[in-house]
């Protein structure tokens, strides 16, 4: 058996392909949902072993951090935290299945037609990258978003920024007994709000009731 | 044989065509939708780093970059309102969200 | 006194009675606050109509020097290369029309003071007339056939007005309609004809329409074979047949009785009916192109000579008699027309203008005198009561009759030599129809006569007011009328009978004086075109006249007089000495007295067949295409259609969230094929 890099390369690539797909099926078609959550885990890295094939190792490492680790707990949480009747899903699966996997196969073999027919031949890089002989990737990669790509960088972070608050005005629930302060009402405030003169006589006589006494 | 361009492009339809089902399937719960729309963005940054790769070009992977971050962001927002949606229905079930039936 | 007849001269003609009108319309009826009284109102129309009838005669003698006037007055619009002008011919065709026209107007303006004295709208009346003379005027002055139309149908209104000036009255609403609708068809033929006339000639102007005479005699009506010509005189005389009421479009003239008299003295007599003859003479340069189209108005006018002649006989209202008797007169002017002796049509319009005017008024007066009775069943030996009213109306008759030396023997004798004289198809009947009409115009003339001024007096009985109520003639309808018992009636006042006596005059003797002029000298001169090559009738007319004495001398021998003679020996008989003999002619001929009675059933007809078919046809349109097709297919059905439509289509709108994506899905599945159609055969 040769060792050589393209049949080792191949190999891999097989592996982790078909580990993919098959743990992309089972999410869709898992019955409980944090199974399906937990194959979607596994999908990614799978994913991730195919970038590092691709010489993307900070995007790969970049996929399990954010993504496994974020997101995909993120999903488990809510998973867990809804009380969900499990019984009542998963009926009438089989009755959509035919005409899904047949548009599914479609869409397949109609992309298929045209990628294969284009890219069947690129075998190895067109070009060799550029920034690949001097650094490293994440370098690279650097160089690119800080210099080049700067503005769409702090568009991101803002997008960011936009989905926390987002989030938290979503689903927050104010307590009932917290008292918080309106300022825009205190200072709206004006003095006829607050006080109100009375024009009295300097002098009065003093109030008698109806025995004539002083009150 | 040798793994070419086309190979990873293949792959990638297949799971973008896995997701898409996993969309019309999925009538009684909305969580795996969600997921399933994860799934397809995967396939979309496996063809972004396929590319970067097989043509030599950089920019693809800071493509990727971005897609993350906002991959990231909408499946926050997308739970938030899961949760809110939950708490008012007491039901992930698709089949239910139908108050804008025409 | 010199006095040059410029244009603004001219324009004061019509403006005058305008004015006049204008001025007692507004002020003197409650449109403008009744702020003049009758003495102004009457005062202003009737110097209005005055200083047109003076212009008129001065217009004529300028007119008999050879003055002649073609121009526009006012430009109104252009289009395209149209113009539209309003524009005076002045030529002796209408120096002749105006002079009659202002002179009757005046005599009726007068005579009005007296016969709608104390009637509600007196002031109205007055406004009425003076627009009459006003839009006549403009009918006979215009030079080019828009202003025609215009004064054509500003005639038919005001005669609307005029007829059912009575408002409150459903008789005389019934009989404004009738005349307005009935004028309104021959109206569509005069439009087609104008119409036909422009688009081939280009210009609406008399002279540039005859100036392109030979061009148009060759022209054919575009998509068939008819001669252009004839089918645009036919259409003209379509309008003439419906403002002359000549036969089948008669029908309005009798019940526009219902009008006052002195408006059917003045419209339905001298005025108004005339038009149509005025404008076939008119245009008689290109009617003289079209032999079919003289014969066809050479039958359309005898029919009416004879055939009204004979419904006069069976009439039993005064003003109803002397209303066939126009209409029996307006056919002879017709067959005149017909036979190219247009020279002879206007003279005998103008001698019938005068004694026709004459009859009517004075059985205007007998009306007045019997306190408004019209039948004169109930009338009889007013002469001792009425006598100027009576002579009046004795020379009336003998005029209309045809008595030599009277003006209208020597119009009606014109007529028919030259009937006799022509040879186109259709003469002979015409001949027949003239002769004939000649015997039964002398009877009803003098029926009438005799049966009103001689005879017994049959009024003033006790039952006279009872037998009213039961015999409910048309036009009977005043709410007391008639002589109470013991009442005797009485002459007239002068204001009334001064116009008699005036329009009597010119009656008596004005065709012995112009016959010569008129119809054999120069007097109508370019203003008439007779081809004598074709149409010899004037010239055959030309060669036997020897001046007017012989030529009254010469009637002794013929066989008019000699049916003339008839025809009053006849009424004699049956109404002066043998009074009973009327009723038993009537049974024995029970069946000719019906159709005579139902006036031909041809009112009948009309209401039936046109009348019902119209609301038939109004009724199908409103249920079936109205209420059926446009309610209910296009505007409900539209909107049912939408809602059908949307009901499908919201299913679309499912609301769930896999069925959009699915639908997103599929679309694109689709889109791809589409595009990858294009690289099937490059594919491996």
């Amino acid at each position: 058996m040769t060792f050589d890099p393209s049949t080792i390369f191949s190999v891999f690539f097989y592996a982790f392909a078909g580990l993919l797909v098959i743990s992309a099926l089972r999410v869709i078609t898992a019955r409980n949902p944090v199974h399906a959550a937990l194959f979607l885990v596994l999908a990614f890295f799978c994913a991730s072993g195919l970038w590092m094939l691709l010489k993307a190792e900070f995007l790969s490492l970049a996929l399990i951090l954010v993504y496994v680790g974020a997101v995909m707990v993120l999903f488990l949480f809510v998973v867990m935290m809804l009380d969900l009747d499990l019984e009542h899903l998963r009926r009438d699966f089989k009755k959509y299945l035919p005409v899904a996997f047949l548009m599914g196969a479609v869409i397949v073999l109609e992309l298929s037609i045209v990628l294969i027919r284009s890219f069947i031949g690129t075998s190895s890089p067109v070009q060799p990258m550029l920034e690949e002989s001097t650094m490293s990737n994440t370098k690279a990669l650097g160089m690119l978003i800080f210099v080049d790509y700067v503005y769409a960088f702090e568009v991101a972070g803002i997008i960011l920024l936009v989905a926390i608050i987002a989030a938290v005005a979503l689903t927050l629930r104010n307590r009932k007994d917290a008292k918080a302060q309106n300022v825009a009402e205190q200072i709206n405030v004006k003095a006829a709000d607050r006080m109100r003169i009375v024009k009295m006589n300097t002098d009065m006589a003093a109030k008698q009731d109806a025995r004539g006494e002083k009150k | 044989m040798t793994v070419t361009l086309a190979h990873y492009l293949v792959l990638s339809a297949i799971l973008f065509a896995t997701s898409v089902i996993g969309i019309f399937l999925n009538r009684k719960n909305v969580i795996v939708l969600l997921m399933a729309i994860e799934l397809m963005l995967l396939s979309v940054n496996l063809n972004f780093v396929a590319f970067s790769h097989y043509l030599g070009d950089m920019a693809g992977q800071v493509f990727v970059f971005f897609i993350l971050t906002v991959a990231a962001a909408e499946a926050a927002i997308g739970l938030a309102i899961l949760v809110v949606l939950f708490r008012k229905v007491d039901t992930i079930n698709a089949e239910d969200l139908d108050h804008l039936k025409g | 006194m010199q006095f040059t007849l410029t244009l603004p001269v001219l324009c004061a003609v019509p403006l005058a009675p305008l004015i006049g009108s204008i001025i007692a319309g507004f002020f003197g009826t409650k449109l403008g606050g009744d702020r003049i009284g009758h003495g102004a109102c009457q005062f202003v129309t009737i110097l209005g109509v005055t200083i047109a009838f003076v212009l008129s005669c001065f217009v004529l003698v300028q007119v008999m020097d050879g003055f002649y006037f073609n121009g526009t007055v006012y430009h109104w619009m252009q289009l395209g290369e149209l113009n539209l002008d309003i524009g005076f011919l002045i030529d002796p065709l209408t120096a002749t029309m105006m002079c009659v026209v202002t002179f009757v107007s005046l005599m009726v303006h007068i005579y009005t003071i007296g016969y709608m004295a104390g009637e509600e709208g007196y002031n109205r009346f007055f406004s009425y007339i003076s627009l009459f003379t006003f839009a006549m005027l403009m009918l006979v002055m215009s030079n080019n056939l828009l202003q025609l139309f215009f004064g054509w149908e500003a005639v038919g209104v005001v005669s609307y007005l005029l007829i059912g000036f009575y408002f409150e009255r459903q008789s005389a609403v019934f009989a404004n309609m009738k005349a307005f609708l009935v004028n309104r068809v021959g109206d569509f033929g005069f439009i087609l004809g104008i119409g036909l006339l422009l688009a081939s000639t280009g210009s609406m102007q008399y002279d540039v329409i005859f100036a392109q005479n030979s061009a148009l005699a060759a022209q054919t009506l575009p998509g068939t074979g008819w001669n252009l010509v004839t089918v645009a005189c036919i259409c003209l005389f379509i309008g003439a047949m419906g403002k002359s009421a000549q036969f089948p479009l008669h029908v309005w003239l009798p019940d526009s009785m219902e009008g006052p008299t002195p408006i059917s003295a003045l419209i339905h007599a001298a005025t108004m009916v005339t038009a149509g003859i005025f404008m076939v003479a008119r245009m008689s340069p290109l009617f003289e192109l079209s032999d079919t189209a003289l014969s066809f108005i050479l039958v359309i006018g005898s029919i009416t000579a004879l055939f009204m002649g004979f419904l006069g006989i069976v009439q039993n209202d005064i003003k109803r008699v002397v209303a066939y008797s126009t209409l029996s007169q307006l056919g002879y002017m017709t067959v005149a027309l017909g036979v190219s002796a247009y020279p002879v049509a206007i003279f005998h319009l103008m001698t019938h203008a005068f004694f026709k005017a004459l009859l009517f008024l004075a059985a205007g007066s007998v009306i007045l005198g019997m306190h408004h009775e019209q039948d004169m069943r109930k009338m009889g030996g007013l002469w001792k009561y009425m006598p100027i009213t009576c002579l009046m109306m004795l020379l009336g008759n003998l005029a209309l009759i045809g008595t030599p030396f009277f003006s209208g023997f020597y119009s009606k004798d014109s007529i028919i030599e030259a009937v006799a004289a022509s040879h186109i198809p259709g003469s002979g009947f015409a001949y027949f129809a003239v002769m004939a009409s000649v015997f039964v115009t002398a009877l009803y003339s003098f029926r009438l006569y005799f049966y009103v001024f001689h005879g017994k007096a049959r009024w003033g009985h006790r039952d006279s007011h009872a037998h009213d109520h039961h015999h409910a003639e048309e036009g009977d309808d005043h709410a007391h009328h008639g002589l109470a018992p013991g009442e005797k009636p009485h002459e007239s006042p002068l204001v009334v009978t001064l116009p008699l006596i005036l329009l009597a005059i010119p009656s008596v003797i004005i065709g012995f004086y112009t016959i010569e002029p008129m119809l054999f000298g120069t007097f109508f001169g370019d203003s008439i075109f007779v081809d004598i090559s074709k149409h010899p009738a004037m010239m055959e007319l030309a060669e036997e006249f020897h001046g007017p004495i012989a030529m009254a001398l010469h009637a002794f021998t013929s066989p008019v007089l000699l049916l003339v003679v008839l025809g009053v020996l006849s009424a004699a008989i049956g109404y002066l000495w043998a009074t009973k003999l009327p009723e038993k002619f009537a049974q024995a001929l029970a069946p000719i007295k019906l159709l005579l009675d139902n006036k031909y059933y041809l009112d009948a007809f009309n209401q039936a067949f046109f009348a019902k078919g119209l609301l038939w046809i109004g009724g199908i349109l409103w249920h079936r295409g109205d209420q059926k097709i446009i309610d209910g297919f296009l505007v409900n059905g539209s909107a049912h259609a939408v809602g059908r439509f949307a009901g499908v289509i919201r299913h679309l709108q499912s609301g769930y969230l896999y069925h959009y994506a699915f639908a997103m899905i599929a679309g694109l599945a689709v889109l791809l094929a589409w595009v990858l159609y294009a690289y099937l055969p490059f594919v491996r």
